[in-house]
């Protein structure tokens, strides 16, 4: 039992990635209003950042600024790769929640049943 | 002439930024022109330094592959840029009436931008050595591609874009997990230092679920059945050029990284001897090739139609992939060719019907074969080729996936491919039939034939799938170029 505990807290980032990135999805999948949809997507999205954020600290290691006094920095690379990741993310929800107000628009509900329901009983 | 392989991307890019400012649409057509005509003659030279020297390799802002980012271009990558840069250069006169005709003019600018922003992403992709670059690249040619598909008159564009952006993400979102996955096993973003590394920890868990993650990743992105969903209604309500573009080169370009990934990063032995690859892989490819051909015959919107009959095609190009021998990637390749131009060839035909009589339903097109002839005999001229019928290019890759099939001991798979010609064979049947030899409907009676400035295109395409199927060792012999470098393993 105290394995289990021990492996759970070892890695728990590992876990809150994991526990993000499913429910991220789920939501994606499960809800049909398509501002919750990409409300999911962002937080599927935001689970990368993790994944690729954590391994980046080395333990003992310092902000990656040469310096004489230490010897061991953390990895700045994933730092970098989200920041522009992080981009990417805002990029796609702003489109996304604009493709959702020209629905809205057009349609007067953001809710997809309702949707495939005008556009089949045409 | 050092900086070639930059300039690849950075003219499509600043191309889209150009067009953003000047607002005007014939100003905006002629960057975009300009842009499209350029890029396939730096492409056709990168193409020919990698025939020759093999490798061409380069290092952005002079730094070291393990640190910076490096393009990287071989027989592979140089054979997809030359695909992609050739139909955006075949689709640009054609551009101008039907993107004029299908949109506001205040909207043609943004078109353009969008266009040449997607054009940039997708060259990207192909030229890049760079597992992380490729990521930022797929996605920038995406969001513009949603954003393409939006401008669609119908309000249907909308949703279809929307549903593209939810599923592409979750594509993309897999495949940089996957890479993450890689990266941290490996240490290197790296593509080809990827590929020495991961060879050491090939058989751990991380390494594993990273090739599921980017295989279902790009599988999404390139529409692979049952990954195909977004396709269907994103073809049939984005403007006829989106269309044409985006059905000729996207799901191209997704199949090359896939390919990369498969046979360069993580290695053939290791994809198709280990893992249960080509089982998965062979049983979708052929899931596809019967589904949504199936589908495809019973759809009243030409257009839709033939977005089904993409799904189909790409079966074949991944069975040729699956098979991962010499024959079978070179069928996969010659494929990829063969598709990209038919495709560009009829959707753009479809296209011209669209700007001369306002619909592609198939009932409402009875008889336009009288008053668009060439057109619709363009169009005749590729739905063969789709069939595969001989002396055109359509034939060549179905010949190798058959031969390939028949190497690897499944006679089976050989009669499936024969078999699913026929289902191609109904399905445009129904089109040809439709417009050559119905009455004319009042529609095809008021149309006139296209403007010269989309039958030149329409029938350089048509043309070049007979004069490719005629001389069909051209477009084998660098299939099989390339067939031989994937299998060949790093360097």
């Amino acid at each position: 039992m105290s394995g289990l505990v021990g492996d759970l807290v070892a890695h728990f980032n590992q876990w809150i990635t994991v526990f993000l990135m499913v429910s991220g999805l789920f939501i994606v999948i499960a809800r049909g209003n398509m501002i919750k949809k990409l409300v999911g997507l962002s937080l599927f999205q935001t689970s990368v950042y993790l994944l690729y954020i954590a391994p980046g600290k080395i333990l003992g290691g310092t902000a990656p600024i040469i310096s004489p006094r230490f010897s061991v920095y953390s990895n700045p690379l994933p730092h970098v790769l989200i920041l522009t990741a992080i981009v990417v993310g805002v990029a796609t929800l702003a489109l996304g929640l604009a493709l959702v107000v020209r629905i809205n628009e057009a349609y007067g509900t953001i809710e997809e049943d309702e949707i495939f329901e005008q556009d089949s009983g045409r | 002439m050092q900086q070639l392989p930059v300039l690849q991307v950075v003219i499509p890019l600043l191309g889209a930024l150009l067009c953003a400012l000047v607002r005007r649409p014939l100003a905006a057509w002629l960057v975009a022109t300009v842009v499209s005509w350029t890029v396939p003659v730096i492409a056709v030279v990168l193409l020919h330094e990698a025939l020759v020297d093999g490798v061409v390799s380069y290092h952005l802002g002079g730094w070291d592959p393990s640190l910076g980012i490096e393009y990287r271009v071989d027989v592979v990558n140089g054979l997809i840029l030359v695909i992609v840069s050739v139909i955006a250069a075949v689709i640009a006169p054609f551009a101008r009436q039907s993107v004029a005709a299908e949109l506001a003019p205040e909207r043609v600018a943004w078109f353009y931008t969008m266009y040449l922003l997607s054009l940039a992403g997708m060259l990207g992709i192909t030229i890049t050595g760079d597992a992380f670059n490729a990521f930022v690249f797929l996605e920038i040619s995406s969001l513009s591609s949603y954003a393409l598909i939006a401008l669609g008159r119908d309000r249907r564009a909308l949703v279809a874009a929307y549903q593209y952006l939810i599923l592409g993400t979750i594509g993309a979102t897999f495949y940089v997990i996957g890479v993450g996955l890689l990266y941290v096993m490996t240490g290197t973003l790296n593509l080809g230092l990827m590929a020495e590394r991961v060879v050491a920890v090939e058989t751990t868990r991380p390494v594993i679920a990273a090739l599921a993650f980017i295989t279902v990743g790009i599988s999404l992105k390139l529409a692979l059945f049952p990954l195909h969903v977004w396709l269907p209604n994103a073809y049939a309500y984005a403007p006829s050029t989106a269309t044409v573009f985006l059905a000729a080169t996207s799901t191209k370009v997704a199949i090359y990284l896939l390919t990369r990934f498969l046979f360069f990063v993580f290695g053939a032995r290791f994809v198709f001897g280990e893992m249960p690859v080509t089982p998965i892989f062979v049983a979708f490819s052929i899931a596809a090739i019967f589904v949504a051909a199936t589908v495809a015959v019973f759809q009243s919107d030409a257009k839709r139609l033939l977005a089904y009959s993409s799904v189909a095609q790409i079966g074949y190009i991944t069975l040729g992939l699956a098979l991962a021998t010499t024959t079978g990637l070179t069928g996969g390749f010659v494929h990829i060719i063969a598709h990209a131009l038919t495709k560009a060839a009829l959707f753009m035909a479809l296209g011209a019907i669209m700007f001369r009589a306002g619909t592609v339903a198939i009932d409402d097109l009875g008889g336009i074969g009288r008053t668009m002839p060439l057109t619709v005999a363009a169009l005749t001229v590729a739905g063969l080729s789709l069939i595969g019928i001989p002396g055109t290019i359509g034939f060549v890759s179905k010949w190798y996936l058959v031969v390939a099939s028949f190497e690897a001991g499944w006679w089976w798979l050989a009669f499936l491919i024969v078999a699913s010609s026929l289902i191609t064979l109904v399905y445009v049947g129904r089109v040809v039939e439709a417009a050559w030899f119905r009455e004319p409907t009042a529609v095809a009676l008021a149309a006139r034939e296209a403007p010269a400035a989309m039958l030149i295109p329409i029938w350089l395409l048509a043309g070049a799938t007979i004069y490719l199927g005629l001389d069909a060792g051209r477009a084998a012999g660098i299939a099989g170029k390339v067939a031989a470098t994937l299998l060949g393993g790093p360097q």
